[in-house]
């Protein structure tokens, strides 16, 4: 294993000191315990986000810190969920008297340890609501598992409910829309290539020279199925269908589309993906209403893709057309 | 009986051998999880050795201050659920200053409800709880037998480690092995050994 590290245990908090170098007008870190911030927190009468999620995903969620997005992110360890001690200090540092919402990735332990701080948030009479993205189609959703896992559509709450905040919606406003999101967002994601979590050092699972696996976690945890390397047009197509079949998208529907890199990915090879992710959605009648491509929420040198389809309406639209600007987004500003 | 030094080096014995098994536990979980358990425990209890209280501190003091360790140091979903099982074992033995059989049975079984009011996961799911749960019947059953802590604790650290070994067969239902459904047997959950070296590190500390 290479890799770019000067001490594997400092690697969250160099990280951190990093993002804040090179973005002091927008972002602060705090190392003890782990919080990047907005600059000029607390907002006063600003109704707060915070999320949060293990490292490694990065640009989510600390590069999406910043006007019309998020108020604090907490990074845990690597592909390890942040402690309760982070989003209480994360709260207290961004609590504009208007509420917090968590915005919580489906994962056992970020589930526990955000609730954790929930708890101890609201004996302190701080208003706290949770949205929790599931949009993994690649999970089953059933009382057998532990439900989908949350990927692609959290940078879209983020973005979303976020221009809702930034404008000024109450607490239970932009906990609504977070919630409409979450519900109208779908995602799958596959691999051409293990990651390899720096404190272990080597590959998380092994795939052969000519074997991808289709329906990849975000932390490297095995799909749906593991099948031969094929065309781009051809995983595109499956990976689409997934999540446009699951979301029953009918001709006439508009999505906001994400073409996303896991981390590895050479950029020209996500806009070869996207090129055909466009045309399958034109292909079925469905109005590509707005695009990201590139690296949103990766699973650290992993290469291989995900798509991401969120339904959207006149409301959701006008929202993610507002300004937004934090490290790794930014438009209309 | 064992009283505040027995306790506490329960907790170091814990803490060591999760150190020892540190890559085994991390090696069993990127099989079917994401490859933290044996670091993330790891880091967990070190910090738990480290905050140990000084001489003098009753047992629930102790077991208190290892809960905060792990539940701001650990991350994951161990974190949780081993800091809120180490919370409520020192509630159930609170001013306790040595521990009889029944209050070392009361002290575990008042850990695995916390396991399981947390996780939400029940017996023949593949989790920690797999092995928890017939270490503690063993544990209350040898003490209303009127066992030795010693038998009765030796058996609960053989009852974890059988529990842990008939996880193998099993489909995961809860945490992120769940996710791979058929493809989750013939692997053994690393929350059920883990849970199979707190009960050996009990059987060796407690039963002085």
């Amino acid at each position: 294993m290479k890799k770019l590290i000067n001490l594997v245990d400092a690697i969250v908090d160099e990280a951190g000191d990093g993002l804040a170098a090179a973005h002091p007008d927008l972002v602060r870190y705090q190392r003890d315990p782990r919080v990047v911030y907005r600059a000029g927190s607390p907002i006063r009468g600003k109704t707060a986000l915070v999320s949060g999620g293990g490292s490694g995903h990065e640009p989510l969620h600390g590069g999406f810190v910043g006007l019309g997005m998020l108020n604090a992110a907490c990074p845990g360890e690597v592909f390890t969920s942040p402690v309760p001690d982070q989003m209480e200090s994360a709260a207290r540092l961004v609590d504009g008297g208007a509420g917090i919402l968590f915005i919580v990735k489906n994962y056992t332990g970020d589930v526990m340890n955000f609730d954790l701080a929930a708890e101890l948030l609201r004996a302190d009479d701080i208003a706290v609501s949770t949205v929790l993205v599931a949009d993994d189609v690649a999970v089953k959703d059933s009382l057998y598992t532990a439900g989908r896992r949350g990927v692609g559509a959290t940078v879209f709450v983020e973005k979303i409910a976020g221009a809702a905040a930034e404008r000024g919606a109450s607490l239970a406003e932009v906990e609504r829309i977070a919630q409409k999101v979450a519900a109208e967002g779908r995602s799958m994601g596959m691999a051409l290539t293990s990651c390899t979590v720096p404190a272990k050092g080597s590959p998380t699972f092994e795939l052969g020279a000519t074997e991808i696996e289709i329906g990849i976690g975000i932390h490297g945890e095995p799909g749906r199925e593991r099948t031969a390397l094929r065309e781009a047009r051809e995983i595109v197509e499956t990976l689409v269908r997934a999540s446009a079949d699951d979301l029953e998208l009918r001709r006439g529907e508009r999505v906001i589309v994400m073409t996303n890199g896991m981390g590895g990915t050479p950029l020209l090879e996500l806009y070869v993906a996207h090129r055909d992710v466009d045309r399958m959605l034109r292909d079925r009648g469905i109005q590509v209403a707005g695009a990201l491509v590139g690296n949103y929420i990766t699973s650290l040198d992993m290469q291989g893709c995900s798509v991401t389809l969120l339904r959207v309406d006149d409301e959701l639209l006008d929202l993610w057309h507002a300004p937004v600007h934090t490290p790794a987004l930014r438009w209309g500003v | 009986m064992p009283g505040a030094h027995a306790v506490s080096t329960f907790v170091e014995r814990f803490a060591a051998a999760v150190d020892a098994h540190s890559q085994e536990l991390t090696e069993l979980d990127s099989a079917i999880g994401d490859a933290d358990h044996g670091i993330n425990l790891q880091r967990g209890m070190r910090a738990a050795v480290e905050r140990l209280p000084e001489n003098g501190a009753p047992p629930a003091a102790i077991l208190k201050a290892v809960a905060s360790a792990l539940i701001s140091k650990t991350g994951g979903a161990s974190g949780p659920l081993y800091g809120t099982a180490f919370l409520r074992a020192s509630q159930a033995v609170a001013g306790c200053d040595v521990l009889e059989p029944r209050d070392v049975a009361r002290m575990f079984r008042a850990a695995l409800d916390g396991i399981h009011e947390r996780g939400k996961a029940e017996p023949g799911d593949k989790t920690m709880v797999d092995a928890f749960t017939p270490a503690v019947d063993a544990l209350e059953a040898g003490v209303a037998r009127g066992d030795d802590l010693r038998t009765a604790l030796s058996a609960a650290a053989e009852a974890a480690s059988a529990g842990s070994d008939a996880t193998i067969p099993l489909v995961a239902r809860k945490g992120r092995a769940s996710y791979l459904g058929e493809r989750s047997r013939e692997h053994r959950d690393p929350g059920s050994r883990s849970a199979a070296l707190l009960f050996a590190a009990a059987a060796e500390a407690l039963a002085e």
